[in-house]
């Protein structure tokens, strides 16, 4: 069935012949006929936001929270720019989103017109795939494309550009229907390679599982699939920074995160394996360190769906091309049909040396004295919303690594923070999209007061749809992560990374009918969490904590896995000149 | 159609060889993308190109298969073996590319360019140049008493040896297409 429609009545046509239920805009003149339409129908809820790099990261939150596409829709020029940030925050962590803006009408393109940008080249390398449309027959297919493009292999956003003239005429809406689309990415991974990986697992000694965010973007299914293997072979597995809830933190064969500041044990059991099973991870430098003294004796499997992933950093031994949940179902089956072996008895060695490197505790503070630690304040947070039906966002920096660390995880997409591109004011916003999805969930944002505030004027969103949403900012005054590497490598030069004359949270949050709450004592923070906890409605709360603290473990730059710093440890002179150029 | 796909013969297990032997040596490849003719689609091969900083020696491209709506972008480059299975990976996943062939590995090809010359001159050097490019095969496509604009089709060896002795003898101007390259029979 063919329709005849204007393009901007398509747009909303697609979206809802696509099962978008909320779409993160901000009107402006390009997109004005797709806001008409927007007004004349009740089957999206459209959220506004108060900056467009606000709808991005919240369409992220949404999308990470759920699973499916996250939907942006914003003018042309200002818009599409704003989107940026957003849009390379999601290729970098692999997020699905499409982002729809508005374009000047077709006879003015290249004339420099009023809020004309080249939104298709600036977005180019910050986009899966983006469309210019030209024509308004052609507006549904490219549409349904965009959304089979997203979700399809990687997941990653697409961004189609729609001129002002495309919105107003009238053509043919191509409703959706089975992709013919090229673009089929296989999902199968190689038989030859997973029956090599089942023998290594066979005969592994001191075997790692270290997976990432494809096993959580493969779906609920691949994380149950892990499960299994991992409970089944009894190996221990750590996780990137990204793929953390994919294996529950409570299970016992968990080691915590990896990477530079991940644990002590996860890093030391990376460095010494002889069998290193990547599923899902990308081998990033916050995870190798320096490349040359990664994990020197092990054999290495990767999983990836992207072949680009593939010996890209590290050379790996038994690469397999598939889909994470695809692969492990395969994976299992075999390991299974030649009898669920392993070798048990040196496994079992293994295990014993990494207790070792457990007892040395690398997560332990001290609680003492009147002002409040914030590895401390992540663990009273911890203690009392593990219960709840739980998400968290962060901003990025210090904060964030501490609640990787003292924070759990049970399971998938729970979890939402800016790994690849670490963007400092993704949390805010990215709550905002949580919420809308999970209305009835307790959504916390842990944040820094610097990475706050930098999309703060997101208050507004969260009062106008009535968002319950947690800030729970750690504040330091200081822009921490900054400080901390200012501390290490530029003799305690603390240029620029103070927060001066920051606002009065509290007030702040008055002004914006929120509740403010602040925390200076350690004794009150309990007390003060479960009113933030009770109150329904948007929270700002401020929690005064230790300036200068330090976020250990950490793996110093240009140094190996098994070189790492730990709390309490002299920090100067700890980084080369060598390591002093990498970030 | 898959950009991973297999070609026939290839005893790999992709287009792409996961287990390559690498090396520090620089070599040189020639690779053959197949792409859906829309625009943008050079920008986002040249951008890819320049935003990871891999090399282009040369590049050539014209839509081949016009009722498929395909081009062909024929692109020389150099690098490690790493970098030359990250470039071939990563025009995989341009998602407007449906196939990547590295013509190097492949098997047998042919390598052609077109060049014009304009060579200015007379007397011996004028008779020189004229017989020079008779021994290349090359053609005078457009002559003054001056000048002549010698077009010479062949590998880029051979039309680089063909500048180098055009450069004496008053060579002014040079345009090259690029390499245009194939596979050698099935």
């Amino acid at each position: 069935m063919t329709r005849k429609m204007t393009g901007a009545k398509m747009i909303v046509q697609a979206l809802i012949d696509q099962g978008v239920d909320t779409v993160f805009g901000y009107p402006g003149g390009a997109v004005l006929p797709i806001y008409d339409e927007v007004f004349q129908q009740n089957s999206i809820k459209h959220v506004l936001v108060r900056h467009e790099q606000g709808a991005v990261h919240a369409a992220e939150g949404y999308a990470r929270s759920t699973g499916k596409p996250g939907v942006v829709l914003v003018t042309s020029g200002p818009g599409a720019t704003n989107a940026v940030t957003g849009l390379t925050d999601a290729l970098l962590d692999s997020i699905p989103l499409v982002v729809l803006t508005g374009q000047v009408p077709t006879f003015m393109i290249g004339s420099d017109a009023f809020q004309e940008a080249d939104t298709v080249g600036i977005t180019r390398p910050c986009t899966k795939h983006n469309w210019l449309v030209k024509d308004t027959d052609k507006l549904g297919g490219v549409l349904h494309e965009a959304f089979h493009v997203a979700t399809s292999g990687r997941p990653g956003p697409v961004l189609v550009d729609i001129p002002k003239d495309v919105q107003f005429a009238t053509g043919t809406y191509t409703p959706k229907k089975p992709s013919t689309s090229h673009y089929q990415p296989p999902v199968k991974g190689d038989m030859e390679e997973i029956t090599e990986l089942v023998s290594a697992i066979e005969n592994a000694k001191r075997p790692v599982f270290y997976t990432g965010g494809g096993v959580i973007n493969s779906g609920p299914a691949a994380s149950q699939l892990l499960r299994e293997l991992v409970d089944g072979t009894g190996f221990p597995i750590t996780s990137t920074l990204m793929g953390l809830g994919a294996y529950p933190a409570s299970g016992d064969k968990w080691l915590g995160m990896l990477g530079m500041h991940g644990l002590y044990e996860a890093n030391m059991a990376m460095h010494d394996c002889d069998l290193m099973i990547n599923i899902g991870a990308r081998f990033d430098d916050r995870i190798t360190g320096v490349v040359d003294m990664f994990s020197p004796k092990s054999k290495k499997a990767h999983i990836d769906i992207d072949p680009s992933s593939i010996n890209k950093i590290i050379r790996v031994d038994i690469p397999i091309v598939g889909d994470v949940g695809h692969v492990l179902e395969d994976l299992l089956k075999v390991w299974k049909s030649r009898g669920r072996k392993t070798n048990s008895e040196a496994v079992g060695k293994w295990w014993k040396q990494i207790e070792q490197w457990r007892a040395v505790d690398c997560l332990k503070f001290e609680q003492s004295g009147k002002i409040i630690k914030p590895q401390y304040a992540l663990s009273r947070l911890e203690a009392l919303t593990k219960k709840y039906n739980r998400y968290i966002t962060t901003e990025v920096g210090q904060h964030q690594m501490w609640a990787a660390q003292y924070l759990g995880f049970e399971d998938p997409n729970r979890w939402m923070t800016s790994g690849g591109l670490g963007t400092m004011g993704y949390g805010f916003p990215a709550s905002i999209g949580v919420q809308m999805a999970h209305p009835d969930a307790l959504v916390i944002n842990v944040a820094g007061e610097a990475s706050w505030l930098m999309n703060m004027q997101e208050m507004g969103t969260a009062m106008q749809y009535g968002l319950p949403v947690k800030q729970f900012i750690l504040n330091n005054e200081r822009l921490g992560m900054v400080r901390q590497w200012q501390e290490l490598l530029h003799g305690e030069r603390y240029s620029q990374s103070w927060s001066e004359s920051l606002p009065d949270f509290v007030k702040l949050a008055e002004a914006f009918g929120a509740k403010g709450i602040i925390c200076s004592d350690p004794d009150d923070l309990d007390d003060a969490i479960m009113e933030m906890l009770e109150y329904d409605g948007p929270v700002i709360f401020d929690c005064l904590v230790e300036k200068h603290e330090n976020c250990f473990p950490m793996i110093p730059s240009g140094k190996a896995h098994n070189d790492m710093m730990l709390a309490g440890v002299d920090t100067q002179g700890v980084i080369d000149a060598k390591g002093s150029v990498l970030v | 159609m898959s950009a991973l796909k297999i070609k026939k013969g290839s005893n790999s297990h992709s287009a792409y060889n996961l287990r390559p032997n690498f090396s520090d040596v620089i070599e040189r490849h020639t690779l053959a993308v197949l792409v859906e003719n829309e625009p943008g689609v050079l920008a986002r091969v040249i951008g890819l190109f320049s935003g990871r900083g891999y090399n282009i020696d040369s590049l050539t491209v014209a839509e081949v298969d016009h009722t498929g709506h395909l081009s062909r972008i024929t692109i020389v480059t150099s690098g490690t073996p790493q970098v030359i299975e990250q470039i071939k990976a990563q025009l995989g996943r341009i998602v407007p590319v449906h196939e990547v062939h590295d013509l190097t590995v492949e098997g047998p090809s042919v390598e052609r360019e077109l060049a014009m010359f304009k060579v200015n001159g007379t007397g011996d050097k004028r008779v020189e140049a004229l017989r020079l490019a008779d021994i290349f095969r090359a053609n005078v496509v457009d002559s003054t008493l001056e000048t002549f604009v010698f077009e010479i089709t062949g590998a880029p060896d051979k039309i680089d040896a063909f500048a180098d002795l055009m450069r004496p003898l008053g060579l002014t101007d040079v345009a090259r297409t690029g390499v245009a390259a194939l596979s050698r029979g099935n």
